[in-house]
């Protein structure tokens, strides 16, 4: 297990009930103070996770054993057969898409991949994609709505790739025509942020009808760090800066972007993939029964309205905060 | 002044006369959200809309300064509600629908007022079938003084273009120094036409985030409006004196 620095109760009790275990003592004084440390443990880890810091939740999101994509595909559906390519440029393998069962239903799935051991993440740019990774997504996209398919995005990036090519080749670009065709795609689209929510990067996969987020992930305008750098002068000041952003799930349920928030197993999904899994499927499924039986023209109101009523600003007319968002 | 370009000694009353153009060396200085108005439209006919909405401080924000403290700053020093200005007005008795952000209100960022304003344009040009004229300038892309809610207008004011697109609007979107990240990535872009000033900084990565990633020197002339013209992201470089005629011809063009 790799402990982040907070968890180091966690830790700490964890060894110790290993410990005992491996004592293998059948006293019953033993088995009870065993129980004693299990329950303690439990407690202790959710105290911890019930009250991460903004920063804390980072760390949680960019855990290296949290579930990717790749996990969920394996998890959460039947089959997933990948479809590569963006026919215009190449196969960006921060980004994945491809045909998947969701139990009976045919779906496409789109995900950002970070990969695990250092030979995926360079591979895998680190989950960073670059426009041929977002021009894939949408032709896939288009694809999945030709044939009736509804199309669930998974969403984990740092951010869209900083880099030369990437700005050569209309990164700014391709993330504004995925939003602008995402917004009237003829298909539902189920969106949800898994791990790290970054900016541009990360709507550029997140029109969508039904917008959601793990708990312990975040979605934020831009990372604590690069925040830190503009408005302190110093990435340092990141923790400051998360804090400011406001980007937890309990956040951004509150402001209205997130239609729902899917709890994650106890001390985080990354301590029980399958659990995190199946959670992500219940909601998956619940989403697409409603949103797979309603008319295309409702389907795009719908959308349409839901991002249309983003926004906290004042009518000096009334002098009242508009929250539109509520 | 000096001019950031040639950096030759210059007058800024010398620019003003030549609409805010260098007058050693021809670049392309900023000039406000106002002044433009007076630029590109036929005289006296701007007309602003939603000039009432003022920005909130939803998250409470706070770097070194309170978010609430700087919006005031700003308004006090740029004279502007917010880093928009929006509203109709005639191009060469043309009547048209007209946006231009003022990249001095916060780096041209946009947050909630900003895309709800452009958002509120562009469905009005809609409804009144007004071809759609967005001018950018912005340094700051999504205002991260307003968190999430200045991530979401870009799709929100992209979900606006695509419904005026489908009504067979003709969008104009005009790039000028600099215009960069969501704003880039979202209304700057999707332009039926694209224009964009000369030697004007367009791009999704800032040129020192990019640096930071990559450790290499970047090319010359990287992310400039040449350098997307080359690359195929942009239509036209047009100098800012040729501007409305241009903008008119491209109307006239596409039969609005």
């Amino acid at each position: 297990m790799d402990y982040l620095p907070f968890e180091q109760p966690i830790a700490d009790l964890e060894a110790e009930i290993h410990d005992l275990e491996s004592q293998q003592d059948e006293s019953a004084e033993a088995v009870e103070l065993l129980r004693q440390k299990k329950s303690e443990l439990a407690r202790i880890t959710d105290e911890i996770y019930s009250q991460l810091t903004p920063w804390q939740t980072v760390l949680v999101a960019r855990h290296k054993n949290r579930p990717h994509t790749i996990d969920y595909l394996s998890l959460v559906f039947d089959e997933f057969v990948e479809l590569h390519g963006d026919k215009f440029f190449g196969d960006d393998r921060a980004m994945r898409t491809g045909f998947a069962k969701l139990d009976d239903r045919k779906v496409l799935v789109i995900g950002h991949q970070k990969g695990r051991n250092y030979k995926e993440r360079t591979e895998n740019f680190f989950g960073c994609a670059h426009p041929e990774g977002y021009r894939k997504a949408m032709s896939k996209m288009r694809l999945a709505a030709k044939y009736g398919l509804p199309v669930i995005c998974l969403i984990d990036t740092p951010g869209a790739y900083p880099g030369i090519g990437a700005e050569e080749r209309g990164q700014a670009q391709v993330i504004a025509e995925n939003m602008y065709e995402m917004s009237r795609l003829e298909t539902p689209i189920v969106c949800v942020v898994i791990g790290e929510g970054g900016s541009g990067g990360a709507l550029g996969i997140g029109v969508g009808d039904r917008v959601a987020m793990m708990q312990h992930s975040y979605y934020s305008v831009i990372s604590p760090e690069g925040c830190a750098g503009i408005l302190w002068k110093n990435a340092e000041f990141a923790e400051k800066a998360a804090e400011a952003l406001k980007f937890t799930s309990k956040n951004l349920k509150r402001l209205g972007i997130v239609d729902e928030v899917i709890p994650e197993p106890r001390g985080g999904a990354h301590r029980d993939h399958h659990m995190t899994a199946s959670r992500l499927k219940q909601f998956l499924g619940k989403s697409l029964k409603n949103l797979c039986d309603m008319p295309t023209d409702e389907l795009l109101n719908q959308r349409y309205e839901k991002f249309r009523q983003i926004g906290v600003f004042l009518e000096e007319t009334s002098q009242e905060e508009t929250s539109l968002a509520d | 002044m000096r001019c950031p370009d040639c950096s030759k000694a210059i007058f800024r009353k010398e620019a003003d006369k030549r609409q805010g153009i260098c007058p050693e060396c021809g670049y392309h200085l900023y000039v406000s959200a106002k002044n433009r108005v007076e630029q590109m439209l036929d005289a006296g006919t701007f007309e602003e809309w939603d000039g009432d909405l003022r920005p909130a401080d939803p998250l409470e924000f706070k770097d070194k300064k309170p978010y609430a403290k700087r919006l005031v700053a700003e308004q006090k020093r740029t004279g502007l509600s917010d880093a928009a200005l929006t509203g109709t007005g005639m191009i060469r008795a043309r009547r048209v629908a007209v946006g231009i952000t003022d990249s001095a209100f916060i780096m041209g960022s946009m947050g909630s007022v900003v895309g709800e304003r452009l958002t509120r344009l562009i469905e009005r040009a809609t409804e009144q079938d007004l071809p759609l004229i967005i001018v950018s300038g912005s340094g700051g892309g999504a205002r991260m003084h307003e968190g999430i809610l200045s991530l979401m207008q870009m799709a929100k004011v992209s979900a606006a273009l695509a419904r005026y697109d489908q009504a067979g609007g003709l969008y104009i979107s005009v790039l000028t120094h600099p215009t960069m990240g969501g704003v880039a990535a979202s209304f700057a872009l999707l332009g039926d036409v694209v224009f964009a000033e000369p030697k004007a900084l367009i791009g999704f990565a800032g040129p020192r985030t990019i640096k930071a990633t990559i450790r290499l020197e970047l090319p010359e002339g990287f992310q400039t409006s040449e350098f997307l013209l080359k690359h195929g992201y942009i239509d036209r470089i047009v100098r800012r004196p040729n501007l409305k005629s241009e903008i008119a011809r491209t109307i006239d063009y596409c039969g609005k």
